[in-house]
């Protein structure tokens, strides 16, 4: 039964996939920059390794049964997600279009060559943004993962990931960052992925939080993370990988490269220290896993204003984001009851709406003459288009995710059975331990 | 008194804890062990090699009891690991001949409990 209804899925997916193929575009050629050029390179390799980075941050939460699992799906991600992107995922989100979804000319990567595309980059060859576009389009979905950790099916996971990056990823990065998307149109800023990314991911974590449903001890007794060091580890690796991210998204080796990469480090930092204190103060000690968790949360946080503010905006974002994510980890996940085993809702969610708006209150053409200036700098209206932007990427994550699970269950069973889910994905899932014993 | 041992699966363990603190049995030691009886072990797969008759991973535990705990332990602990199937385990009773408490010097059935 469940097979014939995969086999249904599969049929669907494959002729919703299989459009026209237009004739390629020929850009303008311009000349390429090669300190730009081996910037975004390096930049691309940076953010490759923070889904590696968050595979640890994630498999050191977990009980180590089921640390092997977080691993592979991130992992998994990385090789699916990359396909999907050269084949189809790269045109639905940057190919000219529609004002809600790239076309369909870029397919297969078809005209996307070596030379640059002008109304992205002038500077790089076309396939250097591509492939640095990709990294972000892996990591966004493998962000999710916190949210249903410990008990998806293997194969549920990757269907409703492919499902999910090629119908709400795709369109949403071309709403804000695709040339004709109808929120970069009306201004959106939105430098490195704060709604593209964290709102998006953030909010898909919340719905499918809740609609999977508990883990059978949630209520029982909470959950140790099985090795801190590892979570230590991938932290590590994000923090270091999103200098990529953020400072890679100026596009070259400029000076908004160095504004981006000074705020990122500098948010970071903020609120590591601030929710280490908030620690310290509310529950008796510093710890290692909020310090860590401060510091993914500010990061997340200065993404979308990383190429638009100073360095004093961005402590004020970072210290905010941390007041904000612990809030929501600590009081709003009790109140509710939903188990967001990881909080990928609670610091990627609310750090990506929190860092979005901050962008319009903080954003200075000082910074960025790109950009606008923010309410902050006299332009109140920039707050309102920020807003709409947290609105209409929340509102569509939320609808898109919704019906994408329903789909996903309908089709494979999203749940692994209890006795598996005791047992640990581990060894139901992939036949492997993380661990021996005695060798 | 008893020394009551038993060999359970891992994720029995929650289930077998809760039916022990109903049956009043709270003093516990738990240990990760390997073994396998019957069932001779899972089959994992390392880089496409099959590896069969491996040990299992089977918690221990180790509950010492005056005699008149010794059938509500052993309900207890086979209610919480009982699905019917092999790998279950076992639970085996021995004579205990002496129980020290250490921080009382303590002996015998005062010890225990």
């Amino acid at each position: 039964m469940k097979n014939s209804r995969l086999i249904v899925l599969c049929c669907a997916m494959i002729l919703s996939s299989t459009g026209l193929c237009f004739a390629a575009q020929s850009p303008a050629a311009t000349k390429i920059d090669s300190g730009d050029t081996a910037w975004v390179l390096m930049s691309a390799a940076l953010v490759m390794l923070m889904t590696p980075g968050l595979a640890f941050f994630y498999g050191g939460l977990v009980r180590r049964k089921n640390y092997l699992s977080i691993l592979m799906q991130c992992f998994i991600v990385l090789a699916a997600l990359s396909i999907q992107w050269v084949l189809f995922g790269y045109s639905l989100s940057f190919a000219p279009g529609k004002s809600w979804i790239g076309g369909l000319q870029w397919v297969g990567l078809k005209g996307v060559g070596l030379s640059p595309y002008t109304p992205y980059s002038a500077t790089i060859p076309h396939q250097a943004f591509m492939i640095f576009q990709a990294m972000f389009a892996v990591i966004t979905p493998a962000l999710i993962i916190g949210a249903f950790a410990e008990r998806m099916k293997f194969s549920a996971f990757l269907i409703f990931t492919l499902l999910w990056a090629t119908f709400v990823y795709d369109p949403v990065a071309h709403w804000i960052w695709g040339i004709g998307g109808w929120l970069r149109e009306m201004g959106a800023m939105d430098f490195a992925g704060g709604a593209v990314v964290h709102i998006n991911a953030g909010i898909a974590a919340l719905v499918a939080a809740v609609m999977i449903g508990k883990r059978k001890c949630f209520d029982k007794h909470s959950v140790p993370p099985h090795s801190l060091p590892f979570s230590v580890l991938g932290a590590g690796l994000l923090w270091f990988g999103w200098f990529g991210f953020n400072a890679g998204s100026a596009l070259g080796a400029n000076g908004l490269a160095v504004n981006a990469f000074v705020v990122t480090h500098t948010a970071g930092a903020a609120a590591a220290l601030t929710w280490a204190l908030i620690d310290w103060k509310f529950n008796g000690a510093p710890t290692m896993l909020g310090t860590i968790s401060g510091a993914i949360a500010g990061l997340a946080t200065i993404t979308p204003a990383a190429g638009y503010v100073g360095v004093i905006s961005a402590i004020f974002i970072g210290v905010v984001a941390s007041i904000l994510c612990f809030a929501a980890v600590s009081f709003l996940k009790h109140k509710f009851r939903y188990d967001d085993s990881l909080d990928a809702f609670g610091i990627h969610g609310i750090g990506g709406i929190w860092g979005t708006l901050a962008t319009g209150l903080f954003a200075s053409k000082a910074i960025n003459p790109a950009g606008a200036n923010g309410l902050l700098f006299g332009n109140p209206r920039q707050l309102l288009i920020q807003l709409m932007a947290v609105a209409a990427t929340a509102g569509y994550a939320l609808i898109a995710t919704y019906i994408l699970y329903k789909i996903v269950d309908w089709a494979v069973g999203i749940r692994v059975n209890e006795d598996d889910e005791a047992i640990g994905l581990d060894l139901t899932q992939h036949n492997e331990h993380a661990y021996t014993i005695l060798d | 008194m008893k020394l009551i041992t038993a060999i359970i699966k891992p994720h029995h363990l929650e289930q077998v804890k809760e039916e022990l603190y109903k049956a009043q049995v709270n003093l516990i030691t738990v240990s990760e062990v390997l073994g396998h009886g019957r069932q001779k072990g899972v089959t994992e797969v390392y880089r496409g090699f099959k590896e069969t008759g491996n040990l299992l991973r089977k918690i221990r535990i180790e509950i010492a009891v005056n005699d008149s705990f010794v059938e509500r332990t052993i309900k207890a602990i086979v209610k919480g690991a009982k699905t019917g199937k092999t790998g279950d385990g076992k639970i085996f009773v021995v004579d205990l001949q002496e129980c020290v408490r250490i921080r009382t010097e303590e002996r015998g059935s005062e010890a225990i409990g």
